[in-house]
């Protein structure tokens, strides 16, 4: 991720670059997200590939100038395939002192910071902890810095239009856009579109952000300042054909869900209850009235799930989501539905615990809850997904496996996954085979609990249907009848049976792929979930430099690929890398009887490739 | 609408499932569990589109009883898991079955909140002031002093009146009957059926074997003349074993009183005449307990309004009638995105 320093004339003098890692932080009212969005989109639409890390605090405004209401964006944009946001920024855009002393250790050696003066009064300087001005003691001596007084320029800008002095000062964000568009070469036409609509119904609003966007690129146009604040261009990536758009895994996991039911055939219904960071997929699902999606803001989040159930029931496509608390609370329910062997797809955006923990940060914490979390022998498919991208492809899964195994399935999100954004390529929905679901209707020897012998499911039969009234209930039924049943015997089958039908579908997975490296060698990376970019980055790195190292990634955590003990056993030594106290592992262990090691970083954040590429060479160099 | 049902044939009996009865002799279950096989027969119901959805307890057992759909569910949950039932199909009707505790205590927020929004559905719940299938814990019903395994020096906490926390949710219809009076249950339960909106039906039941005779100072056949007042749309709130007391409104102090009907007392115009879509009274006549008051029974309060799942479709058509049919393919392409040749 170093900069390259090759000029080409055909980027107007610019300098070009590979990547380039950029983080804006400041006050959490300061509208870094929003800033990180757009220059996101933006570089998007310029055909750079790229992978981004929102960090935010739970605190919707926290008090100004506070070092924890600090809200950063990274973007890690390249001309070259990435995974990962990046592991330290080559630029910090820093707002305000504490957004700089929070960021400031992070910052790449020699790397640029790019400060808002206006901010720095001794009492902010104070609030974030300095003992002196930062601006002119020693702190920046190892970095690039450019200080500009963005605040007063920003009031310039946008004078004359007739906004209070808090309102034109909310525009800085934009003109700080503004300046990072013309120093990276990115076109405005987006956020200026984008501007025009948000504020379509306060147009003196609209028009200022408009001027402060149009001054902070300006200024860099004309402003005569340091040699420091050269141009650079980070030229096209080369991707396969197709159409893309830039997404995050909210927007994949909404149109996998709508997806998958499209496929079914069946209509979508939705219950959920506002929870961080889940609520935006209640937010988009939402918005799609115009699909026949049905969503339900229920009271609480047992009622969100009880009704999907009830959902289930009568003959839809049921779908609750949450985050760890949440899911907590639904736990009993999805006992219910087990027990029912009802459809229901569970999506989990799982994020710092235990109990409130961490809301805003990410975390891997909640796969043994997903796997093993309910009361009695309760078993339940768990799917994860490993990128934005990937959330649509494990959310048509979810559907596939809940409608046709007639079982609740956990899809296991991450805050992260759901905030971050990478360029998509638009998936043609009709490659998608076609898992359609039929209601039984036959009254001949009907009972509720006949299975398939292949898939081992019940039949789905919908209230409504003449001549097929039935009772199911969290009740032990027996075995054929589905009536109550308290018969000791009959418990035993039942338990056997639940366990069977869920262990049936390894066979109708994928078997599992080494993702990166030889199928055998010295060290086997086992990863899930998020951290599949920062593990390929480090395995890839370990493998130019001839090291013996893989790569797997378990996209199906329960049941596993039926392969996957023969891969295993065809390594030295396993790393099983998480942003847990070690959850993975230990299930591998259990089932497997494997020694597998563990790393684990339990920090909010993701992976550095950096961190994971030396645990790599230090296990590697442990087995001489 | 009720005499064009196919399913008039229907007998009260046709109702029962093959499941043989599990309730203790003698509960007041039986006779509620006759009442509704009784008004689903008389109001012609077509089996295969109702649905009964209970929660826990002994009142939640009922749906294994009907030869209908049924959902047993888990403790509290079955206003929730009915509500889905209903949201996503309109055309089924709906019956949530539940005891105090399923309803008022580990339930509570789900009824609150099912009676708000307005959704259609019949809440039965089935009052005994007791918990019976956990042996015998006093319930968020019990009286004050109530003696049990787990207040073995008598409840102190203050009960629950399940009729004026209905009517406080605003819910639209509001009922209350007891378990043996089999000519007024199915009147009830007709009523709640018919109604648009979630319709809460307190019935007392009896638990002979925790809580025997809790209610029977205003049940019996000797004192409920006395006990209960009857209310009837448009009639005067009359009670008594000839029929000579009656409720008046006191004006000055803004609440009921009890006045005599009579030479000596007052006039039977004087009396306040039911109207069952005003909620202030409603709410008066909820609040009536034993044995100082009569204890209301029949349809307290019914104002139909329109229902929650009546608002979510007629948004969704609203909203698929103004775009040709979406794909997730037409979703996914509609925004900034750009082409790689």
């Amino acid at each position: 991720m170093k900069m390259a320093t090759k000029l080409d004339t055909n980027f107007k003098g610019r300098e070009i670059l590979d990547s380039v890692v950029i983080r804006f932080a400041g006050d959490s009212g300061d509208g870094m997200q929003l800033t990180g969005t757009q220059f996101t989109q933006s570089t998007a639409l310029m055909g750079n590939d790229l992978s981004t890390f929102p960090d935010f605090p739970a605190e919707i405004r926290a008090p100004v100038g506070t070092t924890f209401g600090v809200s950063a964006f990274q973007i890690n944009f390249a001309s070259h395939s990435i995974k990962t946001p990046g592991d330290r920024p080559d630029v910090l855009v820093a707002m305000n002192p504490a957004a700089l002393k929070v960021h400031l250790s992070d910052l790449a050696s020699s790397g640029l910071v790019i400060v808002n003066t206006g901010t720095f009064n001794p009492r902010n300087i104070k609030k974030a902890g300095y003992d002196t001005d930062p601006l002119e003691d020693n702190t920046l001596e190892f970095f690039r810095s450019i200080k500009i007084d963005i605040s007063k320029l920003t009031l310039a800008s946008v004078e004359g239009l007739g906004l209070s002095k808090r309102d034109a000062l909310r525009c800085k964000n934009i003109w700080t856009l503004g300046l990072m568009c013309w120093m990276y070469g990115r076109e405005r036409q987006s956020t200026l579109e984008w501007l025009e609509s948000r504020f379509s119904d306060r147009p003196n609003i609209a028009k200022a952000n408009v001027a402060a966007l149009n001054a902070g690129h300006s200024y860099g146009e004309t402003a005569e300042i340091s040699a420091d604040l050269a141009t650079f261009i980070v030229p096209k990536a080369e991707k396969k054909p197709g159409i893309y758009r830039a997404v995050t895994g909210i927007e994949t996991t909404t149109w996998g869900l709508l997806a998958g039911a499209e496929k079914t055939g069946l209509k979508l219904f939705f219950g959920s209850y506002p929870i961080t960071p889940a609520s935006p997929l209640l937010h988009s699902l939402s918005n799609l009235r115009e699909h026949g999606v049905i969503t339900f803001q229920a009271e609480d989040e047992i009622s969100a799930i009880c009704a999907a159930i009830g959902a289930s029931f009568s003959g839809c496509l049921g779908i609750t989501s949450s985050s760890g608390p949440g899911i907590a609370l639904k736990t009993e329910a999805m006992g219910l539905a087990v027990s029912t062997e009802l459809p229901l797809v569970i999506i989990n955006f799982q994020r710092a615990g235990p109990s409130t923990g961490m809301p805003t940060k990410t975390e891997q914490s909640d796969l043994l809850q997903a796997v093993w979390g309910r009361n009695g022998d309760t078993p339940m498919p768990v799917i994860s997904a490993s990128t934005p991208s990937d959330c649509f492809e494990c959310a048509v899964e979810a559907v596939r496996l809940a409608t046709k195994y007639m079982t609740p399935v956990m899809f296991l999100n991450e805050g992260y996954l759901a905030n971050a954004a990478e360029p998509w390529r638009i998936p043609d929905v009709e490659n998608i085979k076609e898992f359609p679901v039929s209601f039984h209707t036959e009254k001949t020897d009907f009972q509720p609990y006949n299975r398939n012998e292949q898939t081992l499911a019940r039949p789905w039969v919908v209230p409504g249907t003449p001549g097929l009234e039935h009772r199911i209930g969290g009740i032990e039924k027996d075995y054929d009848s589905g009536n109550i049943s308290y018969d000791a015997d009959n418990h035993h089958k039942m338990t056997k049976v639940r366990a069977a039908k869920i262990n049936n579908i390894s066979n109708d997975i994928p078997d599992q792929e080494i993702a990166n490296g030889a199928e055998s060698g010295k060290l086997l990376v086992v990863g899930w979930g998020s951290t599949f970019g920062a593990i390929e980055q480090a395995v890839r790195r370990c493998r130019s430099d001839g090291l013996q190292v893989s790569q797997l990634h378990i996209r199906h955590i329960w049941p596993m690929p039926k392969n996957i003990f023969k891969l295993l056993s065809n390594f030295e030594k396993i790393l099983v890398p998480e942003i847990n106290n070690g959850q993975l592992v230990k299930l591998l262990k259990a089932e497997y009887l494997i020694a597998a090691e563990s790393f684990t970083q339990i920090n909010g954040k993701p992976f550095k490739v950096a961190d994971l590429e030396a645990q790599i060479r230090t296990r590697l160099e442990n087995l001489k | 609408m009720k005499n064009e049902s196919p399913h008039k044939e229907l007998k009260p009996n046709d109702f029962a499932s093959d499941q043989e009865v599990r309730w203790c002799p003698g509960c007041g279950d039986y006779a509620i569990l006759k009442g509704v096989q009784r008004a689903l027969s008389d109001n012609g119901a077509d089996p295969a589109k109702t649905v009964f959805i209970s929660g826990i307890g002994c009142a939640a057992r009922f749906p294994y009883y009907m030869e209908t759909y049924g959902f047993h569910t888990i403790h509290g949950r079955a206003p929730a898991v009915a509500t889905g039932v209903k949201l996503s199909n309109p055309d089924l009707d709906v019956w949530v079955i539940g005891g105090d505790g399923d309803m008022l205590s580990i339930g509570g927020n789900h009824t609150l909140h099912a009676l708000r929004r307005n959704i259609d559905l019949q809440i039965l719940l089935f009052n005994n002031s007791i918990y019976g299938l956990t042996k015998g814990q006093y319930s968020p019903t019990s009286d004050i002093g109530t003696k049990s395994p787990s207040t073995p020096t008598g409840s102190i906490d203050s009960p629950v009146s399940a009729c004026q926390f209905a009517m406080g949710c605003n819910a639209t219809f509001v009922a209350r009957g007891v378990d043996t009076d089999q000519k007024l249950l199915p009147n009830i339960l007709a009523e709640a059926k018919a109604h648009k909106g979630a319709a809460l039906v307190e019935i007392l039941q009896n638990c002979i074997v925790y809580n025997d005779g809790v209610f029977s100072s205003f049940t019996e056949k000797n004192n409920s003349s006395d006990g209960q007042i009857f209310c009837e749309h448009g009639k005067p709130l009359i009670f008594g074993k000839d029929a000579e007391k009656g409720l008046r409104l006191n004006k000055e102090k803004l609440e009921l009183e009890i006045v005599t009907i009579g030479p000596k007392g007052v006039k039977k115009t004087d009396i306040l005449v039911h109207d069952r879509t005003n909620r202030v009274l409603a709410s008066m006549l909820a609040k009536m307990q034993a044995p100082k008051w009569p204890v209301a029974m029949g349809v307290i309060y019914a104002n139909p309004n329109k229902t929650y799942e009546e608002a979510v479709h007629l948004q969704i058509q609203e909203a698929t009638k103004q775009t040709s049919p979406m794909t997730v393919t037409n979703l996914m392409h509609n925004g900034r995105t750009w082409t790689i040749i």
